[in-house]
């Protein structure tokens, strides 16, 4: 149990490491994920289980997926499929792979002796819901509300491809957004591109 | 790009030291803070991603010094 911990460890701190010192944004990446697969290794056993569960699901599958998608969406080109084939030799996904199987060795060590080890000490997904919905349901809300901004936030972002010369002459070809006037941001924006 | 994926990392440390310490005393608490972290970064990577994308859009690079002309 200590030597599986120690082991999780070691390989989230050695993926963060490498994935600092990356170069490319697509090997960082693949060191990233790993890194975050250790540290939900470290939380099954500090025990939190719960905690591990939606490190993977959230973090490593829909973060991560945000982040692949925004990468894979910069550079959409003629020679894009070959920068992929770059960025995915033999020797690039080697190290993942090796740090990957480790987890995935240790991860099936724990759960073959889950069964005859009972897990002592671990906090359940019962009591982290009660204390979520009890005292700290005004934080609830709370993260809800900010949710709900940054859905609006990078909905406004990501929309309209504001780009200048669109947005000087939209009065007059894009009936679509003729009431620009009672957008803020945009009658900020405007006006600073016409006075630039 | 390399500025996010570093945001992720340090919330990541802060999360762990909440889970760490919850697991110390055997409170709730600290996974609850991780949950607040936890919708914390997906906000603020949403947010992000897509203020990447309109500086990609804008400066064709994704260099955090491209909009320095902004001043003031």
């Amino acid at each position: 149990m200590e030597l599986a911990f120690y082991v999780a460890g070691a390989v989230a701190v050695l993926s963060t490491v490498l994935m600092l010192s990356r170069l490319n944004v697509v090997h960082a990446l693949l060191y990233l994920i790993l890194s975050l697969l250790g540290v939900a290794v470290v939380f099954y056993l500090l025990g939190a289980p719960f905690v591990a569960a939606l490190e993977v699901i959230v973090y490593a599958g829909a973060i991560m997926v945000l982040f692949v998608f925004v990468v894979m969406m910069l550079n959409l080109g003629g020679h894009a499929t070959r920068t992929e084939r770059q960025w995915l030799t033999p020797g690039i996904w080697t190290g993942p792979i090796v740090l990957a199987g480790i987890l995935i060795i240790e991860v099936v060590y724990l759960v073959r002796g889950a069964a005859a080890s009972s897990s002592t000490g671990a906090i359940e997904p019962k009591q982290v819901g009660i204390a979520l919905f009890g005292p700290y349901l005004i934080g609830v809300e709370l993260a809800s509300m900010l949710l709900l901004a940054g859905l609006v936030g990078a909905y406004h972002l990501g929309s309209h491809e504001a780009t200048k010369p669109e947005i000087q002459h939209d009065a007059d070809t894009h009936e679509g957004r003729a009431d620009v006037s009672g957008d803020l941001v945009l009658a900020g924006t405007n006006q600073s591109a016409r006075t630039t | 790009m390399f500025v996010l994926m570093s945001l992720e990392v340090m919330l990541n440390a802060a999360g762990l030291a909440f889970v760490v310490a919850g697991s110390r005393w055997h409170q709730a608490d600290g996974q609850v803070m991780f949950l607040f972290i936890l919708a914390m970064a997906a906000a603020e990577v949403a947010v992000g991603l897509a203020l990447v994308l309109q500086i990609y859009h804008r400066f064709k690079s994704l260099d955090v010094d491209a909009p320095g002309e902004m001043k003031g």
